[in-house]
C-alpha cells in the first residue's frame, strides 16, 4: 500500500510493530494507541520516535499530552464514508497545534484527498497504486474554497472582500 | 436573486470535472460501485425502480426565468420531458442516464446550477420560506443566511461524511412557511430587544422512522456567531452520531437519548473553544452577500388599479385571486402562487413546455424571478395587482392556474411506488384520486385549509407526519395498504399527526379521506373553523368512529 | 413492497429471477441463463431453490461494471410458460409507472 507524502509516493519511514510483537530499541514505528497508552511516558520519549493510530471512536483528547513527542499521529477512516476522523484531524491541527505528520489510514481513495488536506492530513496510506499515482493531479481539482479550515487557504468569502477593497482602493 | 460570481461558478465548473471524472472510472470498472454510489450520491444521482433519478439543487428555492429554462432543456434532452418539485425545493428527474449526467450537470453549470450535496451524508439543500424577500412583515430576507449557510456548507472537508443526512431550515417570519420545526436545524430569525440580529436555533426535528419535533439548543445566537455555533454542532454530530444503525442516525436521535441539555451543554463546550475563530461572521460580509442580492426596482402602484377593478366581474378570475395571490409588503404588488396540482394530475409535476411558458412569464411579470415552495407548488414573487388579470389568463392556458392552493386537493405527495425503489405503495394515483374527488372548487372552498400528505413509506419524504391528514404506505401480505393519521401540523404550532385506526386497502383511501372531511363538516363548531382546529378540540376519537363505523 | 435491497437471508418461496439496473443508463434488466442481462423479462433466468437463487446471485453482482443494484424477485409463471412479473414492484418495474405520464412517451 503506497505512502503518499509532500505530494508523492515515497518509503514509509515508520515500521508498523503489532500488539504482540516487541518494540524494537530504534528505528521509528507505528504502534496501536492501547499499546501507547500502556507505557506513554516512556514510549513518547523513545530516540527512535514512536507515532501511534489512534481509533476514530475516541476523543483525542487522552492523546493530547504526549502530542510535541510523537512522530506522527495516524487517523483511522474504516470505511471511506465514515467522517469521524476529519474531526479528529482538525482539532489536532488546529486546536491542539499538533505538527507532526498526520496520516489518513483505512479506505483512502483519491476522491476524498483534498478533504483530508484541508482537514490537515499530510499523508496518506492509499488503498490503491492508480490513486497514488495520481495524487499531484487530484489536488489541483479544485481552486476555490467556500469554508476556512486550518491549511491557511482563503476562502471565497475573502478574496471577495480582497477584490471589493482592491477595487475601491484602486479607484 | 444572488448573483454567482466568477468564484460560486468556477467551483461549480470544478464539481463537474471532477465528477465527469467519477464518472469515467466508474463506468471503465476503475470504481466499484460500493466506491461510487456515495460520490454520485453527493451529486444527487439515485437509483430508483426503473432508472436513475436525478436530484437538482434549487438553493431556498430562488430561480431566475434563465435557470428554469435551463431545467426546461434538461428534461426535454436527457429526460422525458419533465420534472417534479420536491418537499425541500429542489427539482427531480426521473429517467437520467448515468452515461449523459456529466452533460447535463455541464449544461446546468452555464446558469449556476448544481446538484452538489442533494443527496449523500452530507448537509443538504438550505431551505426557507418560498415568500422570503417579499412577505409582509418579514424581520428581513433569510435567504441571506441561507446563501451563508449554502456557501459554508458546499464541500464542506470536515462534514461530509457524516453519520447521515443533515437539512436546514430558515424562517424569518411569525408564520413559519419553512416547517423549520422539523428539520436537523431550524434556524428561526428574528431581533431581540437590543436590535441585534440573531436566531433562536432548534435541532433534532425530524420525520421518517421517529419522528421528532425540533428543540430549543439556544434562544438567541448573535448572526456573527451563526457559522461557529453551526460548526460546533455539526462537530459533535459528527462525532458522536450513531454509526451503527442508519434507522438511528440522525441528530435527531442522538439529541433524544442525550437530552436537549446535556447536548446543548457539549455544543457550547465545543462552540466556546472556537466561536472567535475564522468563522466569526463581520458586518461586511453579511453586506457583500447582501449586495449580492438583486430586488427589483418596484414602482409606486395603487393597490386597486383599474384592471383589477374591471376583471372582478368574472367569478373564474376572483375564485383564483382570492385563492392563489398573496398580499406582499411592497403596495400595488402581490405574491402568486401557481398550483401543480391540477385535478387528475401528480402533484408537483411540471412538463419543459410549462416550465418554459412560467419563465417566459416571469419575465413579463416577477421582474424574471420564480420560487419554489416545499408543498411542491412554485411561486412568482413580485408580480404587479395590475398584471394579475392578464397574468391569470396565461396561466389558465397551461394548466397551472387551479385556484386550489391550501385546499384539499393541494396535495402534498412523494413520488411513491411508481418510481421509488425505497416505496412500499404508491402514493400518486391516491393524490389524483383525491383531487377528483374533490374537484368541485366550492366544495373545497367550503372546507376550507386542509393539508393532505401522503408518503409511499416511512421515509416520510411527503412529510405525512405534519399533515393535517396524513397517508403513509405501508405493504401488508403484497397488498398496498395506508394508515392514516390526522392534527399534524409544520408550521411554528408543529405537531405529529394521530393514527386513527387500523390501515386500510389502496380502494378505500379516497373514501376514508371523504368521511373524515365529513365528519369535519358536521363537528366544526363555525364555517371558519379549520379542520386542523377541530381535530385540536375534540381529539380524534369522534373521527376514527366516523371513519371505522362500518370498516 | 418492502425494499429487496435489505435482503440478508436468501429463501425464495416461489419460482424468481434476479434482477438489477444497468448501469451506464439505469434500464431494467434481467440476468440471463447465459451468463448476461437482458433488458426483456422473458430472456430470464428461472430458479426454484434458495441455493439455485443465491448462485445466480453472485454472480450477477459479480458484474459490478454492467449492473448495479442486484436482487432477487418473484415471478409468476403462466400455463402457458410466459414469465410475468411476481409482485406489483416488478410489474411496475417491467411495465413502467401505473399512471400517465405528464408528457407521454
Amino acid at each position: 500500500m503506497p505512502l503518499v507524502k509532500g505530494g508523492k509516493i515515497t518509503t514509509d519511514p515508520l515500521v508498523h510493530v503489532a500488539d504482540e510483537a516487541d518494540i524494537p530499541g530504534e528505528g521509528a514505528i507505528l504502534i496501536s494507541a492501547a499499546r501507547f497508552l500502556e507505557d506513554a511516558e516512556a514510549l513518547s520519549l523513545r530516540a527512535g520516535r514512536t507515532a501511534v493510530i489512534w481509533p476514530n471512536n475516541r476523543d483525542v483528547d487522552d492523546l493530547v499530552p504526549y502530542l510535541g513527542r510523537l512522530a506522527a499521529v495516524a487517523l483511522v477512516f474504516p470505511t471511506f464514508r465514515d467522517g469521524r476522523a476529519y474531526s479528529q484531524a482538525r482539532l489536532l491541527r488546529e486546536r491542539h497545534g499538533f505538527k507532526g505528520e498526520l496520516r489518513a489510514t483505512g479506505q483512502v481513495l483519491r476522491d476524498q484527498f483534498i478533504f483530508m488536506l484541508r482537514a490537515g492530513f499530510d499523508a496518506f496510506e492509499v488503498k490503491k497504486d492508480s490513486d497514488a499515482e495520481a495524487f499531484a493531479a487530484t489536488v489541483k481539482r479544485y481552486s476555490v474554497f467556500y469554508q476556512p479550515t486550518g491549511d491557511g487557504r482563503i476562502t471565497a468569502l475573502h478574496r471577495r472582500m480582497q477584490l471589493r477593497h482592491s477595487e475601491s482602493a484602486g479607484q | 436573486m444572488y448573483a454567482y460570481d466568477e468564484l460560486d461558478r468556477t467551483l461549480i465548473n470544478e464539481r463537474v470535472t471532477e465528477f465527469r471524472d467519477q464518472v469515467k472510472r466508474r463506468l471503465s470498472g476503475e470504481l466499484t460501485e460500493d466506491e461510487f454510489k456515495m460520490l454520485r450520491l453527493q451529486n444527487g444521482v439515485y437509483l430508483q425502480l426503473h432508472a436513475y433519478m436525478f436530484r437538482v439543487a434549487i438553493p431556498y428555492g430562488t430561480l431566475s426565468s434563465k435557470q428554469l429554462r435551463a431545467l426546461a432543456h434538461v428534461a426535454r434532452r436527457y429526460d422525458r420531458g419533465y420534472g417534479h418539485f420536491t418537499t425541500r425545493q429542489n427539482i427531480q428527474f426521473n429517467w437520467i442516464k448515468l452515461a449523459e449526467l456529466p452533460d447535463a450537470l455541464a449544461d446546468l453549470a452555464e446558469v449556476g446550477i448544481h446538484a452538489m450535496q442533494t443527496s449523500g451524508n452530507n448537509t443538504r439543500n438550505v431551505t426557507s420560506d418560498q415568500w422570503a424577500g417579499v412577505a409582509p412583515g418579514e424581520v428581513e430576507d433569510p435567504r441571506i443566511w441561507s446563501e451563508l449557510l449554502r456557501q459554508y456548507t458546499t464541500l464542506h472537508p470536515e462534514f461530509s461524511f457524516l453519520p447521515r443526512k443533515f437539512k436546514f431550515a430558515i424562517t424569518a417570519s411569525d408564520h413559519d412557511r419553512a416547517a423549520i420545526k422539523v428539520h436537523d436545524i431550524g434556524l428561526r430569525l428574528y431581533r431581540n430587544e437590543a436590535g441585534e440580529t440573531g436566531f433562536e436555533v432548534l435541532v433534532g426535528g425530524g420525520l421518517g422512522r421517529t419522528p421528532f419535533i425540533g428543540k430549543t439548543i439556544k434562544p438567541f445566537v448573535h448572526g456573527h456567531d451563526l457559522l461557529s455555533y453551526v460548526e460546533a454542532i455539526l462537530r459533535v454530530y459528527n462525532q458522536y452520531g450513531r454509526r451503527d444503525n442508519i434507522y438511528k442516525a440522525r441528530i435527531k436521535i442522538l439529541v433524544h437519548e442525550l437530552g436537549i441539555e446535556k447536548f446543548a451543554k457539549e455544543v457550547e463546550e465545543e462552540w466556546l473553544q472556537m466561536r472567535d475563530s475564522a468563522l466569526a461572521i463581520d458586518d461586511s460580509v453579511i453586506e457583500d452577500i447582501r449586495s449580492r442580492f438583486s430586488y427589483p426596482a418596484y414602482e409606486k402602484l395603487p393597490h386597486m388599479p383599474e384592471e383589477l377593478k374591471k376583471a372582478a366581474h368574472d367569478p373564474h378570475f376572483e375564485a383564483w385571486r382570492k385563492n392563489s395571490v398573496a398580499p406582499h409588503k411592497v403596495t400595488g404588488y402581490s405574491i402568486v402562487t401557481l398550483s401543480l396540482k391540477p385535478v387528475g394530475g401528480p402533484p408537483g409535476d411540471a412538463t419543459a413546455d410549462q416550465m418554459d411558458a412560467i419563465a417566459d412569464l416571469a419575465d413579463k411579470y416577477s421582474f424574471g424571478e420564480i420560487r419554489v415552495g416545499h408543498e411542491q407548488n412554485l411561486a412568482l414573487p413580485h408580480v404587479a395587482r395590475r398584471d394579475l388579470p392578464v397574468l391569470w389568463k396565461a396561466l389558465d392556458r397551461i394548466g397551472v392556474a387551479t385556484p386550489n392552493v391550501n385546499l384539499v386537493s393541494d396535495i402534498i405527495a412523494c413520488p411513491g411506488l411508481d418510481y421509488c425503489s425505497l416505496a412500499n405503495a404508491r402514493s400518486i394515483p391516491i393524490a389524483q384520486e383525491l383531487t377528483r374527488r374533490f374537484a368541485n372548487h366550492e366544495t373545497a372552498n367550503m372546507i376550507g385549509r386542509l393539508h393532505v400528505n401522503i408518503s409511499g413509506c416511512i421515509n416520510a419524504c411527503g412529510h405525512h407526519h405534519v399533515g393535517h391528514i396524513g397517508i403513509l404506505g405501508v405493504e401488508k401480505n403484497g397488498e398496498e395498504f395506508y394508515q392514516i393519521t390526522i392534527g399534524g401540523r409544520a408550521d411554528e404550532k408543529a405537531e405529529v399527526g394521530t393514527l386513527i385506526g387500523p390501515a386500510v386497502p389502496y380502494g378505500e383511501v379516497a373514501d376514508v379521506v371523504e368521511d373524515i372531511v365529513e365528519a369535519y363538516l358536521a363537528l366544526r363548531a363555525r364555517p371558519d373553523e379549520l379542520f386542523i382546529d377541530t381535530v385540536k378540540r375534540l381529539g380524534v376519537e369522534p373521527f376514527k368512529e366516523r371513519v371505522y363505523a362500518t370498516r | 413492497m418492502t425494499s429487496p435491497l435489505e435482503q440478508k437471508k436468501i429463501r425464495i418461496t416461489g419460482p424468481s429471477m434476479v434482477t438489477a439496473n444497468r448501469t451506464w443508463d439505469g434500464v431494467v434488466i434481467y440476468r440471463t441463463a447465459r451468463q448476461g442481462w437482458s433488458a426483456d423479462l422473458s430472456d430470464a433466468a428461472i430458479v426454484r431453490t434458495s441455493d439455485e437463487a443465491r448462485a445466480l446471485l453472485a454472480e450477477s453482482i459479480a458484474d459490478d461494471v454492467g449492473a448495479i443494484g442486484a436482487y432477487i424477485a418473484p415471478v409468476e409463471i403462466k400455463d402457458s410458460g410466459k414469465i410475468k412479473p411476481g409482485n406489483l414492484r416488478e410489474h411496475i418495474r417491467s411495465e413502467g409507472v401505473t399512471i400517465d405520464l405528464p408528457v407521454p412517451a
